[in-house]
């Protein structure tokens, strides 16, 4: 064999120039009456790009805000006022308690984002039909008036419930993005639909705290370094970045020599990199495997009867709450008392693809190798019947008595939470009502008829459906909302929403639905402190490296001048420019939460600051040690395997009170299966965080968009790797190249969610969006986005 | 100093690509143009068991790797203008832009894929182990990358020394065409047998 064809059998290298080109061409360039700018920014590229690397004037620690779970350090090195490369945390302590905050391969690519040429660059008004994508480029002057007046002019015709600030994530993690300066906005003028929840983890928020009382049941990170056996449920740290360190503490958790298992119907890179074992399974029947798992625990007496009986209910038949028979404890449920159906490892295979022989052995692992943490990703809970994910995890967890023990988990939604900073932006929304935010759509179309059943609450009744939204730095409002189809329909009528704000960095799919389109900040352009999500002891400083390039403006100066419009400016900034925020929080967290918090000075200057403690949190510790003190925050107060509660909501078939498998909707046990015989899922691509950064070519050389397709089922269509797909069901349609890869399970099909909705002329997606083929049907308990529950048929382009 | 080399902990990598990108961001590569790369290696198939449950025997990983400033670098040996030299200093083999010619035969004399020819500019350009910022006392950039500490570099005896003598795993060109400077810990499925 010659040298070169040993290198090219290895390396099926996937960075293809071809593929990217071709896609590249295929994003249509928005029309813009008047473009300038752009020539401008790629004269100043190239130029930039000539500039040495290893030349610099100065090096700032900034800190990006997107929505990842983590938060890293960034350092731009500034030549002449340019960032010509950027880098990340340096620091090597090897103190576990100060771990290195490193940027992802998302993070290396921050200077392409400052400096695209397709920023927005000066605010716009829409000219076309709404949704067409054709802006005419106005003052802000202009910008200001109109928003202030429609905002006035809707809120005073329709009433404040009219006024709606939609879910969005691109700057929710710093002290003040689009959204809040919305928020103040409204709430000093009236008020707003206020929506909950959200679209990462939103069954599981609901249904944890039937069973704990609670969403905090995670522990930090650090705990897994005691840990003996991992399970991860279909979590994905190394692409999805749940906390910047907690690939770290995984990895010493593997060389402390836990064995970690990934179940998931991909083999992950988390896969790759971690498990010693990989079990495929099939989506939305994960609670058979659940039960089944716990079958063998108690069959085989591997449950702990001790911990059961001293803090859970419903266990067994002489632990149910007063009304509830025996006949319906957990117990009784998995040895099929009253159904006749035991669920037995045998039962679960054919339902959800594990061998019974590899159920019985992780059951049995599970409970006796000890402690062991098993701890679920949400992708699971994003299904029909997502709160039995999240609630029958826990169930296992308290079966073997992995609560309250270090290097145990809980399981469950999983947040935990033990530092934090003074968020500076305090505003109180007159309006109490609320929906939960996967129901935006259903409240545009007949917000007025919504009930309690549609998880309407703070009102009996809305008074009007929704008739203004902002959309600020978010993508939810077509691109990752479920249904595209459904919702540019909806969208596209201008008199069901009459006006729609959106703020952005791109001519994302969300800024063509845009009335007035505002060019946003990079965080290079502004200060701010970056939070992780609750899994992380530590807050960046976010530097201000460079002046706002073009016009684009800080969401929150922006909002302050319509708030003058409209002769509240006063009450929006409390005379507080955004630095003011920033110093203030610093100085604020140092008196009201933390006095070792650095100053603003010593802040600045390091660029991070850990919080230190001298051990692991524990989730539920404190209950497990001394329940009677420290009762769980449940009805009874304690754990509720059983939840009289849901029980009393008398929707048992979806709503039950135990955790347990329920046969989902398009799942493999749904007989459209024969008509669209594949199940798609999405999944969090490395390259991307959710849609951001879909535009951004080196990013598309390092992870091209494509779907995933097992060979078996690759063949049986006359489908080879590389190949050009349409993937449709009845809700829509998209083309996709294939990855052909034994990493998916055979009958599944996956794309990586957060590519930009691009339409051809016959209205199908040419970029596999894959919220085209989604539903907006919300699951049973928490009304939540069930996007990762589909059935497709995929056939060659 | 001597010879400087990588060492690769394959074992851990996670096919992540933040050190390939970043190398791009450092060295201003286009699209297309990889000093460093980052690849992946997946088989393996499925059987349907009669009660319906999957087994597989799926192997896969991912191996990042950038030049290895070759003892016998094919590359310099192939190239007929000698824009490709290897330092006397620490043996890192460079190509000067001044003299490429853009004759590629170093692209195909490099097993590893080492070189990136620039269609724009028609020359020849590969990993100069970020010498520029090493004389100033950083990092080669990709070493600083990577968040799971997956890359090292220094001198190449001292990196046996601590984790020995791996040049080559599965699907790699043999050692013996150019003696590379790596050292690999491989990933439990790349392992040569
Ligand atoms: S890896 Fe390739 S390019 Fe680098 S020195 Fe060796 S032969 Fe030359
Ligand atoms: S040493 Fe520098 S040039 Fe070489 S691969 Fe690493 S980052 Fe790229
Ligand atoms: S940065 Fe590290 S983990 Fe990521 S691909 Fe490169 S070597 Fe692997």
């Amino acid at each position: 064999m010659t040298k070169d064809s040993h290198m090219k059998n290895l390396l099926a290298n996937k960075m293809q120039r071809r593929t990217f080109l071709k896609w590249s061409g295929a994003i249509g360039v928005p029309v813009i009456a008047g473009g300038v700018g752009t020539k401008l920014l790629i004269d100043k590229q190239k130029e930039e790009k000539v500039a040495s690397a290893s030349e610099w004037d100065n090096v700032v620690s900034t800190c990006s805000i997107n929505n990842c779970g983590g938060r890293c350090v960034v350092k731009a090195y500034v030549k002449d006022g340019v960032v010509i490369r950027v880098e990340t945390d340096t620091q090597e302590s090897g103190d576990p308690s100060i771990p290195p905050l490193r940027a992802c391969v998302r993070g290396r690519n921050y200077r392409n984002v400052l400096y695209h040429p397709d920023r927005l660059k000066y605010p716009m008004k829409r000219v076309g039909k709404r949704g067409d994508g054709k802006f005419e480029r106005i003052s802000w002057e202009e910008a200001v008036e109109t928003i202030a007046s429609e905002v006035k002019r809707i809120g005073d015709k329709y009433g404040p419930e009219s006024r709606y600030d939609n879910y969005a994530s691109g700057q929710s993690w710093g002290l003040h993005g689009g959204s809040t300066a919305v928020r103040k906005l409204l709430s000093i003028t009236g008020g707003f639909l206020n929506f909950r929840n959200d679209y990462s983890s939103g069954a599981g928020n609901v249904a944890t705290p039937y069973t704990y009382g609670t969403n905090n049941s995670g522990s930090s990170f650090d705990s897994l370094l005691h840990s003996k056996y991992i399970i991860l449920w279909g979590q994905n740290p190394s692409e999805m970045i749940f906390s910047t360190p907690y690939r770290e503490y995984l990895m010493q958790a593997k060389r402390n020599g836990a064995k970690i298992i990934v179940i998931d119907p991909r083999y992950t890179d988390t896969a790759i990199t971690y498990a010693d074992e990989w079990i495929p399974i099939l989506p939305t029947t994960d609670n058979a495997m659940m039960d089944a798992m716990g079958y063998i625990i108690i069959t085989e007496k591997l449950h702990d009867q001790a911990f059961l009986d001293k803090y859970c209910i419903g266990f067994d038949g002489s632990h149910m709450p007063k009304g509830v028979v025996k006949e319906e404890s957990l117990k009784s449920y998995l040895l099929g008392e009253q159904d006749g159906v035991a669920k037995t490892p045998e039962w679960a295979e054919k339902i959800c693809g594990v061998p019974a022989e590899k159920i019985r052995e992780i059951a049995r692992n599970y409970a006796t190798i000890k402690p062991a943490a098993l701890i679920q990703g949400w992708a699971a809970q994003r299904q029909a019947y997502g709160e039995q994910f999240m609630r029958g995890g826990a169930q296992l967890a308290c079966l073997t008595g992995n609560v309250g023990k270090l290097g145990g988990w809980a399981a469950g939604t999983g947040y935990w939470s033990r530092s934090n900073i003074v968020y500076p932006i305090s505003y109180e929304n007159p309006v109490k009502a609320s929906i939960p935010c996967f129901l935006w759509t259903k409240a545009v179309e007949q917000g007025t008829e919504m009930t309690a059943a549609d998880g309407l609450q703070g009102t009996d009744k809305l008074s009007t459906n929704i008739k203004l939204i902002f959309n600020m730095a978010g993508n939810m409002l077509i691109n990752q909302h479920a249904d595209i189809n459904k919702t540019k329909q909806l969208l596209e009528d201008e008199r069901k929403v009459e006006f729609i704000v959106v703020s952005d960095l791109f001519m994302t799919p969300s800024a063509k639905y845009a009335d007035i389109l505002l060019p946003g900040t990079t965080f290079f352009e502004r200060y701010d402190i970056g939070v992780p999500w609750c899994f992380g002891d530590y807050v960046i400083f976010g530097d201000k490296t460079i002046d706002p390039l073009f016009e684009c403006r800080n969401e929150y100066d922006v909002f302050a001048e319509i708030a003058d419009k409209l002769g509240v400016k006063e009450q929006f900034t409390e005379g507080r420019t955004i630095l003011d925020l920033v110093k203030e929080s610093v100085e604020r967290t140092r008196k009201e939460l933390d006095p070792t918090f650095p100053t603003y000075e010593e802040f600045r200057e390091k660029g991070v600051h850990h919080f230190k403690f001298d051990e692991p949190l524990v989730g539920f510790k404190a209950q497990i040690d001394d329940l009677e003190n420290n009762p769980f925050e449940t009805p009874s107060g304690k754990i509720e395997l059983f939840s009289k509660t849901l029980w009393d909501m008398n929707q048992h078939e979806e709503i039950p009170a135990i955790a347990k498998y329920i046969s989902s909707w398009e799942g493999p046990e749904d007989p459209l299966i024969e008509k669209f015989p594949l199940q798609l899922i999405s999944w969090h691509y490395k390259r991307r965080c959710h849609s951001t950064y879909d535009n951004m070519p080196w990013l598309e050389e390092a992870a091209k968009q494509e779907m995933w397709l097992n060979p078996k089922d690759a063949e049986k269509r006359g489908i080879k790797d590389g190949d050009r797909v349409q993937v449709f069901n009845e809700r829509g349609s998209l083309y996709i190249d294939v990855k052909v890869t034994p990493r998916i399970t055979p009958g599944v099909a996956g794309i990586p969610q957060g590519a930009w909705y691009t339409p051809d002329e016959a209205g199908i997606d040419q970029r596999g969006s894959v919220n085209v083929l989604t539903s907006q049907r919300p699951t049973p308990l928490a009304k939540s986005n069930p996007q990762l529950t589909n059935l497709v048929e995929v056939k060659k382009a | 100093m001597g010879q400087i080399g990588f060492y690769i902990n394959q074992s851990i990598c996670q096919g992540c690509k933040a050190c390939s990108v970043a190398c791009k961001d450092k060295n201003n590569t286009e699209v297309g143009i990889n000093f460093r790369r980052v690849y992946t290696k997946e088989e393996g198939s499925f059987m349907h068991q009669p009660n319906g449950g999957i087994v597989h025997n799926v192997k896969s990983y991912y191996f990042s790797i950038a030049c290895n400033h070759c003892e016998q670098p094919a590359c310099l040996l192939s190239c007929p203008t000698g824009a490709i030299t290897k330092s006397d200093e620490n043996g890192v083999v460079t190509i000067d832009q001044e003299i490429c010619a853009g004759a590629q035969l170093c692209i195909k004399a490099c097993p590893y894929g080492g070189p990136q020819y620039n269609k724009e500019t028609f020359k020849s350009n590969k990993c100069n182990f970020c010498m520029d910022l090493q004389e100033k006392g950083e990092d080669p950039v990709c070493v600083a990358t990577c968040p799971l500490g997956a890359i090292e570099f220094g001198s190449i005896e001292k990196l046996r020394k601590k984790y020995g003598d791996i040049r080559q795993i599965k699907g790699m060109p043999s050692p013996t065409i150019t003696k590379p400077n790596i050292v690999i810990t491989p990933h439990r499925d790349a392992k040569l047998v």
